[in-house]
């Protein structure tokens, strides 16, 4: 019982000091154009929320959520594009592309903004429902779940391209100009956008916290680490399994509808296959099965690749090769396990063997 | 009538460079169990050393025959140097695998940008494959092109030799022993660290000869691998782990598929389409056309 | 009455026919071995009776047909299972395992929540196998005779009416074998087990009922004395009709 009571103040120290962070030093500290960024890396966090719940805890490893991310963003984008145009008139590159004179079918139901917004995460929960109510059914795991969701990823990014007269294709929906009325362009409405992605980065981490710690959370990991033995106690794993990738899927794609205010664009080329591997590796590197590990790790992954990439873009692949390699094969837990270890040797002798983060294989 | 007949044959060109990119991947996929996502850049690696040598060989045709058994050898070295250095260390651990070897893409495509340069690189084709055989004449041509005839025939040969190699040869029988019972091909005397090195190096070296194939019908390019890295392991999955001959219908029957659909629809709604059927397709089959069925837990 | 009652039961896997045509009646209450040479489909015919593996001919339980039933409706009607390796959650511990095996009922409000206190059922199944000192340790800490206690605790928590154990004493030293034992004939005064097991001594102890499989068919039923005399039993084990005493002895 103290343990717990241990856990859980620590846990409302936690939330608080990053509240204080989040809220309160890093305006003060960061320029306008940096807190931007932050609003930015913040955004790959909380999909790094989701990785973390569904590939660390669930052992399902979602190279996929560049989709859900995706349909977030694109749903977002779609409001906002259909509000900036003003009532009556075609998004600017409808006019450029298209030959249509009216909107397509599919995008009047984002003019409405309380449809858009519940989309964004809707949406994405309900095709993650879908998909894997097939795949989770039929048993298909492991490796074969991987492929199939990263070839989700490819297919999506494949037809938005395709699509250009409808979806913007390659170049995306850009230039987004307001955010329900306001004006994107004015550093105040910048810097609330930051606070309602900061803000709702602490809200996922709390709904995270209580499923990981929840009954559920404990029946998750173990059907991670054994399906089939918890099928013989009378329970289906897929829908276990469901609810995760399902929630994961919720968080990318509120994390991808703030992104579009936060950075003014939704691309295929930030949803396709490269995009949606590189959300895990921040997890990875932070350590896949710690929420906090999971969420710095995204944070720093995301800073380092600003920070490298524009400078030296041949040096950040190698870099980014060299941080798959090493945090997977070498650090599997990633390093949250470090800092699990350091307590370890501090905690008094107490019997506990040293566990790496499984695979589920 | 030729409508359907150029389809078909368009299908199962498409379906003979599936198969030969797939190929090296039932091997260390399907055979193995190891997801090597570097698989790809062993396919760009094979069709970088045709263009090498097609710079040092003024010939096109010598070039590209002289192409296959060097590409086979760099992207089989390649593969065998991956496996020593990491995979060998990862053989219980499938997703890790994924992600590292994912690194190693990254890295190989970062340095094919670094020596051959960001753009798209060109070879040319020998004058005996650059023209058509006209298969029907008249107002209503049908004609397949020499260049897709080679690949179907190349495709053919490398599925008849790696399952002449695994079936006849002692190394063959060899892998198959380390695949079906690890501990027990062990204490038979059969170093299995030895076997896994060489099957990678054979599946790796397929890919190199899949590249060479690859630059008669499209550029070369540092991304060139990612393009088709996905499709080639939805066909080991559709297929089957560890049958080459779900492997080879499923290679023909998604390549006839895309290329229907593509007719009748666009390029990226097949895509679409074809990965919705290969969903639906799992329903059915979760574990691919061709299975063992087996007496164990997982 | 019989609680399981199986009738002509085939497995076949690509053409090799593991069990072939086997009839079976366990009753209530009963501890049931099952023996006979490696081959003789042992656990097809339990991995056939909890859904793991496809069988043709019927099993039925408490009168209800359980073949073609998916895996964990089956468990959830009470039938239990342990497999030849200790299959525990590693990684949680010991509570947590016992947690889970006591929760396939439970709401979807429950599992949202987190576990506050130590469910009755647990405390007890924890008590009875003998793990309550090792409650918050992870499993997979645990030795391997007190992992396959735990994996028994699990079916007791779980409330089975039927345990279908596949050999529980594999790797056990001689007391916690006894411990075992003694600990099954506890369990079937309630429950009915069914227990896989190559420990001729064991089986002698413990037994109530025998039944021998041999090639996929039941060779012989009975007691342990009737199986024991039984001549096409010791032609099986031993493929000679003479050495009946080394049987005993085995």
């Amino acid at each position: 019982m103290n343990v717990l009571k241990g856990r859980s103040v620590r846990a409302w120290a936690g939330f608080a000091g990053a509240a204080v962070l989040l809220f309160a030093i890093a305006p003060l500290a960061l320029s306008d154009f940096r807190l931007g960024l932050l609003a930015k890396y913040l955004c790959t966090a909380m999909v790094a929320v989701g990785i973390c719940l569904a590939w660390g805890r669930g052992g399902l490893l979602t190279l996929g959520q560049g989709v859900f991310f995706g349909l977030g963003g694109y749903a977002m984008a779609m409001h906002l594009k259909i509000a900036d145009a003003g009532p009556g008139n075609l998004p600017d590159f409808m006019q450029l592309y298209g030959t249509a004179t009216e909107l397509p079918w599919w995008w009047k139901p984002f003019e409405n903004p309380a449809f858009a917004l519940a989309a964004t995460v809707l949406l994405p929960m309900a095709v993650a429902a879908l998909l894997g109510l097939f795949i989770f059914r039929r048993r298909v795991k492991g490796a074969y779940f991987a492929i199939l969701s990263q070839a989700l990823a490819a297919a999506l990014a494949i037809w938005l391209i395709g699509q250009q007269a409808t979806t913007g294709g390659t170049n995306g929906l850009t230039d987004i100009q307001g955010f329900f009325g306001y004006s994107l362009d004015d550093p105040v409405n910048q810097r609330m956008v930051y606070f309602v992605i900061a803000a709702a980065l602490l809200l996922l981490m709390a709904i995270a916290r209580q499923l990981i710690n929840s009954r559920y959370g404990e029946l998750l990991v173990a059907v991670r680490d054994s399906e089939e033995r918890v099928r013989f106690l009378g329970y289906d794993p897929a829908n276990v399994k469901l609810v995760a990738y399902v929630v994961a899927a919720g968080m990318a794609g509120l994390a991808g509808a703030l992104f579009v205010p936060a950075v003014g664009i939704i691309s295929p080329a930030l949803i396709g296959i490269v995009p949606s591997i590189e959300f895990v590796i921040g997890a990875a590197v932070g350590g896949r099965a710690s929420l906090v590990g999971a969420v710095l790790g995204a944070i720093a992954v995301a800073w380092a690749k600003t920070a490298l990439s524009e400078e030296f873009p041949a040096a950040w692949t190698y870099f980014q090769g060299l941080l798959f390699i090493v945090a997977l094969a070498f650090l599997p837990g990633g390093l949250a396990s470090l800092a699990v270890l350091v307590r370890r040797r501090k905690a008094v002798e107490r019997k506990t063997a040293v566990i790496p983060v499984g695979e589920a294989a | 009538m030729t409508v359907i007949l150029g389809q078909t044959f368009t299908g199962i060109s498409i379906g003979a460079v599936l198969l030969l990119i797939a190929l090296g991947l039932s091997l260390t996929f399907g055979q193995m169990n190891v997801i090597n996502m570097a698989h790809g850049e062993f396919i760009m690696a094979g069709a970088y050393t045709t263009y090498v040598l097609q710079k040092s060989i003024s010939s096109a045709g010598i070039s590209l025959l002289v192409a296959l058994p060097v590409a086979f050898l760099v992207s089989g070295a390649l593969g065998a140097l991956l496996e020593w250095l990491l995979i060998r260390r990862l053989y219980l651990r499938p997703l890790d695998t994924l992600l590292v070897t994912w690194g190693v893409s990254l890295m190989l495509q970062q340095l094919a940008r670094d020596i051959f340069g960001a753009p798209n690189v060109q070879t040319r084709a020998p004058d005996w494959l650059t023209g058509n055989i006209t298969v029907i004449g008249g107002d209503d041509p049908l004609t397949f092109a020499n260049s897709r005839l080679f690949i179907l025939g190349l495709a053919v040969a490398a599925v008849v030799a790696l399952s002449l190699t695994l079936r006849l040869t002692p190394l063959g029988r060899r892998i198959r022993a380390v695949v079906q019972n690890r501990d027990l091909a062990e204490v038979s005397g059969i170093s299995t660290s030895t076997v896994d090195r060489t099957a990678f190096f054979l599946g790796s070296g397929l890919a190199g000869v899949a590249g060479v194939a690859l630059t008669l019908v499209g550029p070369i390019g540092p991304t060139m691998g990612t393009n088709v890295i996905i499709d080639a392991f939805l066909v080991i999955v559709v297929g089957g782990i560890g049958q080459l001959k779900g492997t080879v219908i499923v290679a023909f029957v998604l390549g006839v598929l895309q290329s229907v659909l593509e007719y009748s629809t666009t390029v990226s709604v097949a895509k679409v389409l074809v990965l919705v059927a290969i969903v639906a397709f799992l329903q059915w089959r979760p574990q691919g056309l061709y299975t063992l069925r087996t007496r164990s837990l997982v | 009455m019989s609680e399981l009652e199986i009738r002509g039961l085939r497995v076949t896997f690509d053409g090799f026919t593991a069990v072939d045509g086997v009839d079976l009646d366990v009753a209530p209450g009963d501890l049931r071995f099952l023996i006979g040479p490696n081959g003789a489909g042992k656990t097809t015919l339990v991995d056939a009776v909890t859904g793991l593996v496809k069988a043709e001919g019927s099993a039925k339980f408490g009168g209800a047909e359980l073949l073609g039933r998916p895996v964990h409706r089956i468990a959830r009607s009470g039938i239990g299972r342990t497999f030849q390796t200790a299959t525990v959650f590693e990684e949680l511990t010991v509570l947590q395992n016992l947690d889970i095996a006591a929760g396939a009922g439970r709401s979807r409000w429950t599992m949202l929540r987190r576990r506050k206190d130590v469910p009755e059922a647990v405390a007890q199944a924890m008590e009875t196998v003998g793990l309550t000192d090792l409650a918050d340790s992870p499993a997979g800490t645990l030795a391997h005779g007190q992992k396959q206690w735990l994996e028994i605790g699990m079916l007791l928590v779980q409330d089975v009416k039927l345990l279908l154990l596949d050999e529980p004493v594999a790797g056990m030293s001689h007391d916690e074998r006894q411990a075992t034992g003694e600990l099954l004939q506890r369990i079937s005064e309630e429950r009915t087990v069914v227990v896989i097991e190559h420990d001729m001594d064991f089986m002698r102890s413990f037994a109530r009922s025998v039944s021998v499989l041999h090639a996929g068919k039941v060779l012989s039923e009975g007691t342990v004395a009737q199986v024991q005399a039984d001549p096409k039993v010791q032609e099986v084990y031993l493929g000679h009709v003479e050495d009946t005493a080394v049987v005993q002895e085995a």
